[in-house]
């Protein structure tokens, strides 16, 4: 999470006005049927100056049908939050009974499952910051969530004092996995928390920031990466006939960063930031900006 | 959106990128700055005859080059502004230099020829239309995109864009099959005596040199380039580059470096096709067949230990230079362009021009020549010292890097007087591709020839 989502989050509560009450029954919610959209922006390039590459197939229809999509990721969402809910639990546990050991080992797992559908979080009012906000995100006086109890944990290295911080956690993850099941979910949700996702990495988990005090940054790297897949995913079908070209580009470089990522697995989880190298970090920021690019094309889908 | 329809006008001129034949400065292909700078460098004035210098300068105050880009409408002023971007050879080689360098090396991260030759397909759509003036892609205004130009540069003219491609020697590595192609004598530089190069800016499979007369312009090139490329290219290193602008130095005279000394008096006539010819085009005789009308670019990032400079007294500052601050004349002479005489001495039989300055050394017997087209560059401060970090991007262009530019480099890193005042932090070459044909695409001949 990070202050820098007022735009974003702006559109994402945009869209769920427009669908919220439609609830499920949002077969045809997204694009308005323009023109549809003619190529990748990806390669767009290799059109440009030419004056002689096929515009877009004026009039052209999008009447694509995004209901099982959005089905499916309304119930991906639903999943990780039920497993965000059940392991915040375990942690907090942890923290309240002061097992110190277990509270660290506990703790970056159950965000994963936040980070992978965060989007959503950010659509939802307070949820997100009071969740994740770090510390200087937000008034030292509403600070709360898991990164507080993260400095509790490993710059002070206690659990004191950090009960009702606990319990205000949960509550607030339990908030969330209510909230979600009304959430509204439309096409350019999906194609827009895609790309949100990924810049979720780039402005703050790739520096580092992110898990300032536990260094745990790469867990939350890959489970955005994984929420971004998913919708990929979702979305591939409709993508590969739109534009196939884009489909399988945006593939391999999910391919390309993945296969970045796994050296740095150790045992269930990822190493501590700290022991990246410099131009490690940079390869994987490298990646995912070789990935974001084309992924950013997917409003493709939408039509124009 | 905004859309400017340049192409056509562009293409109709566009033969060639070297503005040697006098026809093309009546179409106005040159700025006064420029025209100035040409004829007071090469004596072009002459061939020309003192009327028609006039009357061109009359036309080109009446065109301005300094009218804000808004309200240039008519076609003569964009047109003054486009460097022809297809041609023979590369522009922003023998082009005159524009105000402002924006330079980008990257490293090939695919390990497909294929993905590298698409690359540079794509890179010669988007440098056509960077140069032009012309939004890059087509999907500029559609609301579920992101737009295919970055839009900083929109509205804009071409400012003199012109944007010269190369590549390292590291691409001719086993990657992609290329190592049977580079030529011989192109290899990493040799290492120099008092070098202290920072591996952050060394080296690159590939280049580009954006220059133009605006900074957004050019920055704007670089950056749509860096994002054309993602997925197969990353930067490697950027370095920006300014020099004197064309409305702060009217006169166009000789620009001055960061040191306060005129920089490029020296320089080949970039209007003689022959000594072009002879210094800078890769001929058909040369090497490679890819390279025929190609040339070798030699990057230095040389900081200037201003501080010290700034301390040193007027007649060391000359005496290093070998020429007077004020005129750039040699010392000894008054004139800025007279001959370095080299053999002078004084009454006690000193030399007057000390044999270790930096212009005796770089002239060495003169035999040998590079065109330089240097900026400097201001990067803000070293943290460590509190010291500026600023000095010059030392670009020079010459046909053979070996015989030219390292074995005046060896001369000069050896026992320059100005080594004391300065350290080369970067360094790179690049074998800068032949100009591309309209259809074609840079390193057309490398990849397929």
């Amino acid at each position: 999470m990070k202050i820098g989502y007022a735009v974003p989050a702006g559109l994402l509560a945009a869209s769920l006005l427009f669908a919220g009450c439609a609830g499920k029954d949002n077969s045809n919610n997204d694009g308005n049927n323009g023109n549809s959209g003619n190529n990748s922006g990806n390669n767009a390039a290799a059109q440009a100056g030419s004056g002689t590459e096929s515009v877009a197939k004026a009039g052209g229809e999008t009447n694509a049908d995004f209901t099982t999509a959005i089905d499916e990721y309304r119930k991906y969402v639903i999943e990780q939050c039920d497993a965000f809910v059940k392991q915040t639990e375990g942690f907090t546990d942890a923290v309240k009974a002061g097992k110190l050991d277990e509270a660290k080992t506990l703790y970056a797992p159950a965000r994963m499952h936040y980070e992978r559908i965060e989007p959503i979080a950010e659509a939802l009012g307070d949820l997100d910051p009071n969740i994740d906000a770090r510390e200087n995100d937000v008034d030292a006086a509403d600070w709360r969530g898991f990164h507080k109890i993260e400095q509790a944990l490993w710059q002070n290295n206690t659990t004191e004092g950090m009960t009702d911080v606990a319990d205000r956690l949960l509550k607030d993850a339990q908030l969330l996995r209510a909230k979600v099941e009304t959430a509204g979910i439309d096409a350019n949700l999906l194609v827009t928390g895609a790309v949100e996702l990924l810049n979720e990495v780039s402005s703050s988990k790739v520096t580092g920031e992110e898990e300032r005090y536990s260094h745990t940054d790469l867990y939350d790297f890959v489970a955005n990466v994984e929420g971004a897949q998913k919708i990929y995913e979702l979305l591939k079908p409709e993508l590969a006939k739109k534009d196939p070209a884009l489909e399988q580009t945006i593939g391999e470089r999910f391919t390309a960063l993945t296969n970045e990522l796994a050296p740095f697995k150790s045992g269930e989880g990822y190493v501590s930031y700290e022991t990246l190298k410099p131009e490690e970090v940079r390869r994987l920021s490298q990646n995912l900006d070789a990935l974001a690019e084309p992924l950013s094309n997917m409003g493709t889908i939408l039509g124009v | 959106m905004n859309k400017k329809d340049k192409n056509s006008r562009n293409k109709a001129d566009a033969d060639h990128g070297i503005p040697v034949p006098e026809t093309k400065l009546f179409n106005t292909k040159f700025s006064r700055r420029d025209m100035l700078r040409l004829t007071g460098a090469s004596g072009l004035g002459l061939l020309l005859g003192g009327g028609g210098v006039g009357g061109i300068m009359a036309a080109r105050q009446a065109a301005g080059r300094a009218v804000p880009a808004a309200a240039a409408s008519g076609q003569n002023e964009e047109q003054a502004d486009t460097i022809p971007f297809y041609g023979k050879h590369q522009a922003g080689i023998l082009t005159p230099a524009q105000n402002f360098l924006c330079f980008a090396s990257f490293d090939v991260t695919t390990t497909k020829v294929s993905d590298l030759k698409k690359l540079l397909e794509d890179w010669t759509a988007a440098a056509a239309a960077l140069t032009s003036g012309t939004m890059i892609g087509t999907a500029n205004d559609k609301p579920n995109l992101p737009p295919t130009d970055t839009g900083e540069a929109d509205g804009l003219t071409p400012s003199g864009c012109t944007l010269t491609f190369g590549a390292g020697p590291a691409l001719f590595d086993s990657r992609f099959g290329l190592s049977g192609k580079r030529p011989a004598s192109f290899t990493e530089l040799p290492a120099f005596p008092g070098d202290s190069l920072e591996p952050q800016w060394c080296g690159g499979d590939l280049c580009v040199q954006a220059c133009a007369d605006d900074m957004q312009v050019a920055f704007h090139a670089i950056r749509n380039l860096a994002r054309i490329a993602r997925g197969t290219a990353v930067l490697r290193w950027t370095q920006e580059g300014f020099q004197r602008s064309g409305s702060a130095d009217p006169s166009g005279g000789t620009p001055r470096n960061l040191l306060g000394f005129k920089d490029g008096t020296g320089n080949p006539d970039v209007t003689d096709e022959t000594q072009m010819r002879n210094i800078v085009w890769s001929g058909s005789a040369d090497g490679p067949a890819w390279m025929n009308g190609g040339t070798y670019l030699a990057v230095r990032r040389v900081r200037f230990r201003i501080e010290v400079w700034d301390r040193s007294s007027l007649s060391d500052q000359e005496a290093t230079f070998g020429r007077h601050r004020q005129s750039g004349a040699p010392i000894g002479a008054g004139d800025e362009f007279a001959e370095l005489n080299l053999a002078a001495a004084d009454a006690s039989g000193k030399p007057v021009i000390p044999p270790d300055s930096h212009s005796a050394l770089a002239h060495g017997d003169g035999s040998v020549k590079i065109l330089r087209r240097s900026y400097s560059y201001s990067s803000g401060m070293d943290l460590k010292t509190g010291q500026l970090d600023a000095g010059l991007v030392f670009i020079s262009f010459q046909k053979d890097l070996m015989k030219q530019f390292v074995s005046i480099q060896q001369r000069l890193a050896k026992n320059d007087r100005l080594n004391e005042y300065m350290v080369h932090t970067g360094s790179a070459v690049f074998a800068c591709f032949p100009g591309v044909r309209e259809g074609g695409y840079i390193g057309e001949l490398l990849l397929e020839g």
